[in-house]
């Protein structure tokens, strides 16, 4: 069915047929055509953010935690720049989202007009493709092209780039749901022969790991689904990345939680010794292997990924299985019955013993206190006081967010929206803001640091005017955490900057903007405070009182292996110059 | 051929290539012919540090707008395959064949070279272009042209002899490759 209207209309008509029920946007001069097409309808709803990071972080929160398109709508010049920290998020975090930016009208393109700039330039760099529309003729089909790109293969931010005057052009508008696009068609099903290969590898292994990553959120619920069915038939431990947790239940024995420069002792040293590694939607990144040369030196590497370029990036795999998580866990849960009797039973019986000598250390233990709040301890109650709710969690970025992804458990995916790849502080609440938006009886909850929750803080006002009742956990150490426990680790000491000083009153701030303020110092009335804030109906900040000295631990130093972690009882007990730890070499990584 | 370094200091580009196990590759790159598709290549080897060493582009097909990337490359053979992979994920990218792992491709090059001298120096540029095959396209009293096509190497070496007797400016198009035998990319 094709009908004439506006390139401003097509836009609105375009996010109506691909089901799109939120835009995060801003207005501006060179969108104003849009938000007239927005004003005449209510099928799409549109929310007023306050910063255009803001929108991209808020769209990125509602992809992840529901699994559709998120999309955002800016204005040209500032508008794009604002979100292009959002748009490198989300590649990285391989997050789909749409936008959508409004350009200068196509004559006054290049000749430095008002609110004018290089957007398709700009964001080539951080987007996984990108248009620039000159023509009304070609908007219906880039609009829809659009979407299939950020959502196909490995899913990323798309921008679409219209110029105003292509706004007000009329031409015709057409949509059919079955595009093929005529270069971009990933691979979604594994390879049969490579697949029964990996099965066989499995039923000969003597001490298997599983270790996964967002790709298994990205496929879908099902991959979830078929990766716990899998684990449950082999019996093998799993672990997983900070992307993706939730994925597979934390409450279950065969999980030894996150791995990488802050996971559990289990999981890293049973990828450091494994002899066969299971990698489902994962990419090797350097947080989670740690120094490279050391990486698993005794293992044999399954790798399964829809993206070619992430095989054999930073690690050498034995086995790469090109396609969608979902369909290879398929193959593999179908093929499996047939190797089961081969397994080692033995050998498999004391791989779990020595993980179980691992677990018993206990690396995510901390020493409690009664006079102050630890941090760790704090999160542990909040997931405590919210099991029996519909909870989701967003985190900012630092110790808090490690703290959060060590305790907070989760039993099920896209209930974890994290800012991994990049590390943007200032993600979470407007993060959290998306997830409300596309569940909004659920209860959200930022689990910030007082450091990053003041990056994107104006964010309050977009909670409040859209009645998304998101709670902002502050852990409150007066410290940009991590920064101090790395410059407590390789500088000497010497906390540069690194002391958020002149912060402002959390409680009055919160009533400032028209939300309910807590704060809370004393570990004895914290459970009636996390109870006040779930009880309240709107957006909260719980500024919590933490201890200030408290590091995150255990940790792999910067350029050692899985096996070298740091546990926290070190630092306490044989006052070691953790300073000397990390060599030279090792300070100069990231 | 003149040592790379000794004369002129290193091109960026090809300033890694004397380190051990780093091979060269030549890429030929199907792409669509829309705007900023050459930036996207050319931003993606320079985002990621990877080298180029040669690059050449043209349309080739004009009713479908396909242009064809010929790229040499040099790096060790993983990060060749990751080059590859990378120039794959690209959009509006339709193919990519490494063709120095496929067959022994064709390599050719067109230079135009321009030498200014007198009496004997011209006589000696005109026997030097006969034996390169070189072509006069230009020629005043005290100037020619020469119009070169051959492999990069063959090139090099002309432009070596025309210094000393006169060279003014090389202009080259970079490398143009296609594979041997009947089958095509």
């Amino acid at each position: 069915m094709s009908k004439q209207m506006t390139g401003a209309e097509m836009v609105v008509e375009a996010l109506k047929d691909q089901g799109v029920e939120c835009v995060f946007g801003y207005p501006g001069g060179a969108v104003l055509p849009i938000y007239d097409a927005i004003f005449g309808q209510n099928q799409v709803r549109h929310i007023l953010v306050r910063h255009e990071q803001g929108a991209a972080h808020a769209a990125e929160g509602y992809a992840r935690s529901t699994g559709k398109v998120g999309v955002l709508l800016v204005t040209s010049g500032p508008g794009a720049t604002n979100a292009v920290t959002g748009l490198t998020d989300a590649l990285l975090d391989s997050i789909p989202l749409i936008c959508i930016t409004g350009q200068v009208p196509t004559h006054l393109i290049g000749s430095d007009a008002f609110q004018e700039c290089d957007t398709t330039g700009i964001t080539r760099s951080c987007t996984k493709h990108n248009y620039l529309v000159r023509n009304v003729d070609d908007l219906p089909r880039i609009l829809h092209e659009a979407f299939y790109v950020a959502s196909h293969g490995r899913p990323g931010p798309v921008v679409i780039d219209i110029p105003k005057d292509v706004q007000f052009a009329s031409g015709t508008y057409a949509f059919s749901r079955d595009i093929e696009h005529k270069t971009y068609r990933p691979q979604v099903k594994g390879d049969a022969e490579r697949i029964k290969r990996a099965v066989d590898m499995m039923a000969k292994a003597k001490k298997p790991v599983f270790y996964t990553g967002g790709g298994i959120i990205n496929s879908g619920p099902r991959a979830s689904t078929l990766l716990r069915e899998l684990v449950r038939m082999t019996g093998f431990p799993i672990t997983s990345t900070l992307m993706g947790l939730g994925a597979f239940p934390a409450s279950d024995r065969h999980w030894l939680g996150m791995l990488g420069m802050h996971g559990s002792f289990e999981a890293n040293n049973a990828m450091h010794d494994c002899d066969l590694m299971i990698c489902v939607g994962a990419r090797f990144d350097d947080r989670i292997t740690g120094r490279l040369d050391a990486f698993s030196p005794h293992s044999k590497k399954i790798h399964i990924d829809i993206d070619p370029s992430s095989m054999n990036k930073n690690v050498k795999v034995d086995l790469a299985i090109l396609g969608d998580c979902a369909h290879v866990l398929d193959d593999m849960v179908r093929l499996w019955p047939a190797q089961a009797p081969q397994l080692d039973a033995q050998a498999l019986e004391k791989w779990w013993q020595t993980i179980e000598h691992w677990r018993a250390r206990r690396s995510f233990d901390f020493r409690n206190s009664s006079a102050v709040i630890k941090p760790q301890h704090a999160i542990k109650r909040l997931r405590a006081l919210t099991r029996n709710h519909d909870t989701y969690v967003t985190t900012e970025v630092g110790q808090h967010q490690m703290w959060a992804a060590q305790h907070f458990d989760l039993d099920e995916p896209n209930r974890f929206m994290t800012s991994g790849g990049l590390g943007t502080m200032g993600y979470g609440l407007p993060a959290a803001i998306g997830v409300q938006l596309a569940h909004p009886q659920a209860l959200v909850i930022d689990i910030a640091g007082e450091a990053s929750i003041l990056m994107n803080i104006q964010e309050m006002s977009t909670a409040v005017q859209h009645r998304a009742p998101v709670k902002i956990f502050i852990l409150n150490n007066q410290y940009m955490g991590m920064v101090r426990q790395w410059q407590e680790l390789l500088h000497g000491g010497r906390y540069s900057e690194s002391y958020t000083d002149s912060l402002p009153d959390f409680v009055k701030l919160a009533e400032a903007y028209g939300g309910h303020g807590i704060r809370c110092s004393d570990p004895a009335k914290l459970d009636d405070a996390i109870r006040e804030m779930i009880d309240t109906p709107k957006p909260v900040i719980f500024d919590c009182l933490v201890d200030q000295k408290e590091n995150c631990f255990p940790m792999i130093p910067s350029g050692k292996a899985h096996n070298e972690m740091l546990l926290a009882a070190l630092e306490d007990d044989a006052g070691i110059e953790l300073g000397s730890v990390i060599d030279e070499k090792g300070k100069a990584l990231v | 051929m003149k040592k790379p370094g000794a004369a002129y200091p290193p091109s960026p580009y090809s300033a890694p290539s004397r380190q051990a196990g780093i091979e060269f590759h030549t890429l030929s790159v199907l792409v669509d012919n829309e705007s900023g598709v050459l930036a996207r290549v050319v931003g993606m080897f320079s985002a990621r540090s990877f080298n180029i060493e040669s690059l050449t582009v043209a349309e080739v097909a004009h009713e479908t707008h396909l242009s064809r990337i010929t790229i040499v490359t040099s790096g060790t053979p993983d990060v060749i395959e990751q080059v590859r992979h990378q120039l794959e994920r690209l959009v509006p990218v339709h193919s990519v064949t490494d063709l120095t792992l496929t067959t022994r491709a064709i390599e050719r090059e067109l230079a135009m070279v321009k030498v200014r001298g007198k009496g004997e120096s011209r006589q000696e540029a005109l026997q030097l272009a006969e034996a390169f095959r070189a072509k006069v396209i230009d020629a005043t009293t005290e100037s020619f042209i020469f119009e070169i096509t051959g492999a990069p190497r063959k090139i090099d070496d002309f432009v070596d002899l025309m210094r000393p007797i006169g060279l003014v400016e090389v202009s080259r198009t970079g490398v143009a490759a296609i594979s041997r035998g009947p089958a095509g990319i």
